[in-house]
């Protein structure tokens, strides 16, 4: 560890002066080193073969910083390289700035930005630029992180993002349970006095789609079933489309903590947000050989089929409830649990 | 998972399910009292797997939405105080005011947090001494006696700063009023929780002096077809009696420590329901004896003028008369994002849960 306990973030380490270039050189380039990074120049010079790029951004406010299976900069790495794998692009490059409060530990901020280098160098991703501010006390709490990122689109995954054929019949997959992402960071808020004994599922996805992709045919498309959880994933893709969708409560996993935590709460774990799952729409006669490879990957081995796609119904989600009845899935209104990522 | 899939085992429920149908022959009315049943009823899809002749109304039992307007309005005007934090359970907070509401007080500077219980709000009082902390207080007997254990709590150790602000109500005086008015209903799915702190002989009235069947019902699919069942049955019998279904929680006697506490802190006097206007003898006023936790003696605040609903029928929809979409406002004008009426506000609420689960599939 470069920073003890006691060292603190102080104004000027945000002021573009010695401080600032100090934290650089310790910090970041320490933990982020790579060629284009260490340039050091005001935009990084990337060099792509490809035609297409797909390019995305995300930022990360989650309160604790630190949760169970995870933190802030495991998540910022995360959230960002998987919005571009389910584009079907290939993660290059990342950008990351960070605003961070005046006070705030810098062991802890070495902690964090040591899990950032970690998932960036699993994903083979380089973070080639950033940007760090720094504001007085109470000006944000502790720290918010932004990724930015580009990957190469292949051309033959263009279309996936688009789901424009998608038809009857269609499998929906997910690659495990639903809900482990907010509850333990709900868990590991003090005020809740909740004790789960769950992790977040936070997990870079692009080794297990893109082995889906580049050994079977018939994904026709793929989401992160992030913020808004399944239901809104689902909601968006069939809101003014010709088709229905309808998934079985008894297929979806959701592990018992997450269930018991809903019922108290009285959350719907449809409506949780995932860090590390992936909501496939296949056709359905490659849902099996899908499944079999995706099962072979370490985060996909609970992968499952969850429900299809239905002409009955054009533009509603609905569900078919554990007692056999049915129930419209809506999109969420409001926030269910606020800075969950 | 334990405890919950036993209460939802699609075998069971489909034996009830014929068993109601082999047994209902007539055209009946059943309201379920309470906000939680409401939500289950759509929540498992269960409406339509009644037979058509089992009409289910929805009753008053959402405590959100029969808070009044003008208690928002006090709640508003209390949160603009110096040196105040309302605390408050989540759904009360988006409720619309006359002009404002207590999320909107919030963005423009107010201290609101949302707690899980009375506790919390206790513990926050003591972790800021020099600030007003005001808990808002509302519910029927099911939340009541955390109230009152919260008032006793702060007046022992002299939490100075700590006030409940009470729009508590007890169910046996709506009841009432909806037994003796225009709409027929033949029998209440009686609110579950509310009867583990009173018991079931509250309702022993409906069935004597109005003929009306009654059945104390748990919150699972089990739960709500076996009760479903059992008001069938009398029914059909002509019979008019207090049952309780929900056994692992309902004495007929229910809790008297709780009842003992909250007769002590509580007092009751006539108080607005919304949609209802005042019902005699149907609120809880916190006693003399602890008037200091008092918000409304304790506070003078100007209440800005309530102005009345427009268009807003959650009154006719609480009393069973009409349902959510017979409001033109429903959908376009009043949803959950922007909700026009309490009744859409809290996840209880029978315009919620009929925007949320209701549409024909
Ligand atoms: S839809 Fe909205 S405005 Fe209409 S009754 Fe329900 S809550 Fe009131």
């Amino acid at each position: 560890m470069i920073y003890s306990e006691d060292d603190r973030v102080l104004l000027g380490h945000g002021s573009g002066g010695i401080l600032t270039s100090d934290l650089i050189s310790q910090l970041f380039l320490h933990y982020f080193k790579n060629d284009i990074l260490e340039e050091l120049s005001d935009s990084a010079f990337l060099q792509m073969k490809s035609k297409k790029i797909s390019f995305t951004t995300d930022s990360f406010v989650v309160d604790p910083l630190f949760f169970p299976g995870g933190d802030i900069g495991k998540l910022a790495v995360c959230g960002t390289i998987n919005d571009l794998a389910v584009s079907g692009a290939k993660p290059m490059f990342l950008s990351c700035g960070f605003i961070i409060e005046e006070g705030f530990s810098l062991s802890q901020l070495e902690k964090i930005v040591r899990s950032m280098a970690e998932e960036a160098e699993k994903a083979q991703v380089k973070i080639v630029t950033g940007d760090t501010k720094v504001v007085a006390k109470g000006q944000c709490d502790k720290l918010f992180i932004n990724t930015s990122g580009i990957g190469k689109l292949p051309a033959k995954y263009i279309g996936l993002s688009k789901a424009e054929y998608i038809c009857k019949g269609d499998k929906i997959i997910i690659n495990g349970s639903l809900g482990d992402h907010s509850i333990s960071v709900l868990s590991a808020r003090n005020s809740l006095k909740i004790q789960a004994n769950l992790v977040s599922d936070c997990a870079i996805l692009n080794e297990l789609i893109y082995q889906v992709l580049d050994n079977s045919r018939g994904v026709k498309f793929m989401r992160d079933a992030t913020r808004g959880g399944l239901a809104t994933v689902l909601y968006e893709l069939a809101e003014n489309k010709k088709y229905g969708i309808a998934i079985d409560e008894n297929s979806i996993p959701v592990k018992d903590t997450v269930r018991g935590v809903c019922e108290l709460l009285g959350f719907d774990p449809l409506y949780l947000a995932n860090e590390g799952k992936v909501v496939m729409i296949v056709a359905e006669e490659s849902a099996n050989e899908i499944l079999k490879i995706m099962k072979r990957h370490p985060l996909g081995k609970e992968s499952c089929i969850i429900g299809e796609v239905s002409e009955t119904n054009p533009g509603l989600v609905w569900l078919n409830t554990q007692i056999g009845g049915k129930r419209m899935v809506d999109k969420l209104s409001g926030e269910q649990l606020p800075r969950i990522c | 998972m334990k405890y919950i899939d036993e209460y939802r085992s699609p075998e069971l429920v489909n034996c009830l399910l014929s068993l109601i149908k082999q047994t209902s022959t007539k055209e009946i009315n059943l309201m379920e009292v309470c906000g939680g049943h409401t939500m289950a009823i759509h929540k498992f899809g269960i409406v339509d797997m009644l037979p058509k002749n089992i009409h289910l109304l929805s009753g008053p039992g959402c405590p959100v939405c029969v808070t009044d307007k003008k208690y928002i309005d006090q709640c508003i005007a209390y949160s603009r105080m110096q040196n105040t934090i309302i605390t408050t359970y989540g759904d009360l907070i988006r409720v619309p005011g006359s002009s404002s509401s207590l999320e909107k007080e919030g963005a423009k500077g107010a201290d609101i947090r949302m707690v899980y219980s009375t506790t919390d709000a206790l513990e926050i009082a003591k972790a800021n001494p020099q600030k007003k902390v005001i808990f808002l207080g509302i519910g029927f007997e099911t939340t009541a006696p955390g109230s009152a254990v919260c008032i006793q709590q702060a007046f022992q150790e002299n939490i100075s700063n700590f006030y409940l602000f009470s729009a508590h109500k007890i169910m046996p005086p709506a009841l009432k009023l909806l037994a003796d008015g225009e709409i027929r209903i033949d029998g209440f799915i009686c609110p579950g929780h509310v009867s583990t702190i009173t018991g079931s002989k509250i309702y022993e009235t409906l069935a004597d002096e109005n003929s009306i069947s009654c059945v104390v019902c748990g919150f699972e699919p089990l739960d709500i077809l076996q009760s479903i069942y059992m008001l069938v049955k009398q029914i059909e019998k002509n019979e008019t009696r207090v049952e309780i279904q929900y056994t692992r929680a309902v004495q007929p006697e229910g809790n008297i420590l709780a009842q003992k506490i909250l007769m002590d802190v509580f007092e009751v006097r006539d108080d607005w329901w919304r949609g209802f206007g005042i019902i005699p003898s149907s609120g809880l006023k916190i006693r003399d004896k602890y008037k200091q936790i008092d918000a409304e003696t304790e506070f003078d605040v100007d209440v800005e003028e309530t102005i009345l609903d427009i268009g807003c029928i959650c009154g006719e929809i609480l009393k069973g008369l009409k349902s959510p979409n017979e409001c033109l406002l429903f959908g376009e004008a009043c949803n959950p994002s922007n909700p026009a009426g309490a009744c859409m506000v809290s996840n209880e609420g029978s315009c919620h849960a009929f925007y949320k689960y209701g549409k024909n599939i």
